[in-house]
């Protein structure tokens, strides 16, 4: 075993000082390879973290929210309907929802509105007249809590807010554009008349019987539509892998040339170099020794390319807020949220990336050379 | 030391470049003695070397290493003998360039794994017994053509081998070079080192240095050892 750590050792040190003599060939390679795996992973650790994010958000969400349909849209569900839902057993607890959307010619922004109940955001019963504004409203419009701010209401009525507080920081992923406001005040804004709401958000005792109770609900009330919080998820997922998708097919051109690059490179063999392997194999290597070697070649620069190009994703993505792809990933907004993502990094996504940045280019080290390999020690004496 | 028996060497066997470099070699080279080889060009005298030195096997015949059979050995076997028993030192020198003269008189030491520091130790005494201790971080590119002949012959002495096998070691190098290398010759010798080279230079031929002198001519001895 000590003589095996010895020989890589030996061939470790020999590799880095045959590396060494084409130092700017090599290092341009390096950094080239270096930018591709931080691309990519820059794309999988920020997607990846988002549908964290977002699984962490709709975590707390309804389990089911019921919608009522007129001629195939969704319309407003009178207060009949919850009562209706209240009889289903396994029903934990019902609530009316209001909410709407609202643009804002001033910033050309669409803000969502809401009329919380006063347990669900932490402010308590919000006043009349009073208003809750989300982080990146109150930056695009200069707000600071005491504040006043009008809108005009769709029916061309003016109404007048004063900000009584500016939602979390931490919760802007979500509440970036939102709006909270009394029921009074939503109700009058929008012109919905009391005894209607939204829709209606339940929650189930029992999440196995979500399925069933959602079958129940919908031969009880065959004019509503029914979203399950799985199915929410469900669709965020795809969200986020169909915007993963289009980055990573603006950058398979990239992915596409470094990978000529890479393969010319690792597999094409100058003159010297196999006239180098030659006096190796004269000198006394095995065709084993050099292939170890070139082994030992292809894994030091694709390695040292995946851990550098990794901890800078890792720290574009979550100390830098990915700013390279926040178009395209955060979604088409006037109102970016600002936020950090929490750290996360997954096993499986580190293995793949490896895989398929690695694995082909410490191959297409070794096979060319395999030939090169096999040639008779005594070429050198002969040539 | 080292038993030839009706060697014959065919190169590109049963096509129509066929060639037959030696034809029916028998020949017995003692141990701690300088043996040279000499004779024209395409005699013969290099894959001779190459037999003695297991880089190649014969197309037929035996070669013997003290008691063994060493004809037949597969490559495996061979290139463990090889560099062993062997250090070579070759007509062109065969350095690797951008390659410092430690590291390269190094090389053939690392698929042994020997220990790091010891191996560091025995090239550093080898390049200062050959003058070269101060070169040792030189690029061999930039030493002279003495100089990277010393480090050639470094490299061939980093395993300690029983025989150095030098193929036209002087070809190269002007006279008072070639001076300086029958001396370390001498000093091989000295050693109790078997020294096999191959030579048409009368400076290495004529040499008291060299004990035997085996002529040979299209692949066949020739009378007259010296």
């Amino acid at each position: 075993m000590k003589i095996w750590i010895e020989r890589q050792k030996a061939l470790i040190d020999f590799t880095l000082s045959s590396l060494a003599r084409r130092k700017l060939k090599n290092l341009g390679l390096l950094l080239v390879y270096t930018v591709i795996v931080f691309l990519l992973a820059s794309v999988m650790l920020y997607t990846h973290a988002l549908r964290h994010e977002a699984a962490q958000v709709l975590k707390n969400s309804p389990e089911v929210i019921v919608q009522r349909m007129v001629a195939g849209r969704h319309d407003l569900i009178p207060l009949g309907y919850l009562e209706k839902l209240g009889r289903i057993r396994g029903v934990q607890n019902k609530e009316g929802r209001l909410w709407g959307y609202f643009y804002d010619n001033v910033v050309s922004a669409n803000y969502t509105l809401m009329a919380p109940s006063p347990e669900s955001h932490g402010f308590g019963r919000i006043a009349d007249g009073k208003i809750v504004i989300g982080a990146a409203v109150a930056r695009e419009r200069g707000l600071v809590p005491g504040n006043l701010i009008s809108f005009r209401s769709y029916t061309g009525k003016l109404f007048v807010f004063t900000v009584a507080a500016v939602l979390p920081h931490e919760a802007e992923l979500v509440s970036a554009d939102l709006l909270l406001l009394s029921e009074t005040d939503f109700r009058a804004f929008f012109d919905i008349p009391a005894g209607y709401y939204n829709d209606i958000a339940l929650s189930v005792a029992n999440p196995q019987e979500v399925r069933n109770i959602a079958s129940k609900i919908s031969e009880t009330l065959p004019d509503a539509r029914i979203i399950l919080r799985e199915e929410v998820l469900r669709t965020y997922e795809s969200i986020f892998n169909w915007r993963e998708g289009i980055v990573l097919v603006l950058l398979s051109g990239s992915i596409l040339a470094f990978a000529i690059f890479a393969w010319e490179k690792a597999s094409g063999l100058s003159a010297e170099e196999k006239r180098e392997i030659g006096i190796l194999k004269a000198i006394g290597w095995e065709t084993g020794d050099v292939l170890k070697m070139k082994f030992w070649e292809g894994a030091l620069v694709s390695l040292t390319a995946f851990l550098l190009g990794y901890v800078a994703a890792y720290f574009h993505v979550f100390h830098f807020s990915a700013a390279l792809f926040e178009p395209v990933l955060k979604g088409w907004s006037v109102l970016y949220p600002r936020f950090e993502l929490v750290p996360v990094v997954d096993g499986f996504q580190i293995a793949t990336l490896f895989f398929f940045t690695v694995f082909p280019y410490t191959v297409a080290t070794i096979v060319p050379i395999w030939r090169a390999a096999i040639t008779d020690p005594d070429a050198v004496m002969r040539g | 030391m080292i038993k030839l028996t009706d060697i014959r060497k065919a190169y590109h066997q049963g096509q129509h470049n066929e060639l037959w470099a030696l034809n029916g070699i028998d020949l017995a080279i003692e141990a701690n003695k300088v043996t040279a080889l000499s004779g024209p060009s395409g005699s013969g005298k290099s894959t001779l070397l190459t037999l003695i030195g297991c880089m190649a096997r014969p197309t037929s015949g035996r070669v013997q290493l003290g008691e063994r059979d060493i004809s037949g050995l597969p490559e495996r076997f061979l290139t463990d003998i090889r560099r062993r028993t062997f250090g070579f030192v070759f007509q062109q020198f065969n350095l690797i360039a951008g390659l410092s003269a430690r590291d390269n008189v190094m090389l053939p030491a690392y698929p042994l794994g020997g220990d790091w520091r010891a191996l560091h130790e025995r090239a550093d005494a080898l390049l200062d017994t050959l003058k070269l201790g101060q070169r040792r971080d030189a690029r061999v590119e930039w030493l002279s053509g003495g100089e990277q002949q010393r480090v050639a012959i470094a490299r061939a002495l980093i395993n300690d081998p029983q025989v150095v096998i030098a193929d036209e070691p002087t070809a190269n190098l002007d006279t008072a070079l070639s001076r300086e290398f029958m001396a370390i010759l001498e000093s091989l010798k000295q050693q109790g080192k078997t020294v096999i080279l191959t030579s048409h230079d009368p400076l290495v031929v004529e040499s008291s240095v060299v004990d035997r002198v085996v002529h040979l001519r299209d692949g066949h001895l020739v009378e007259g050892d010296k």
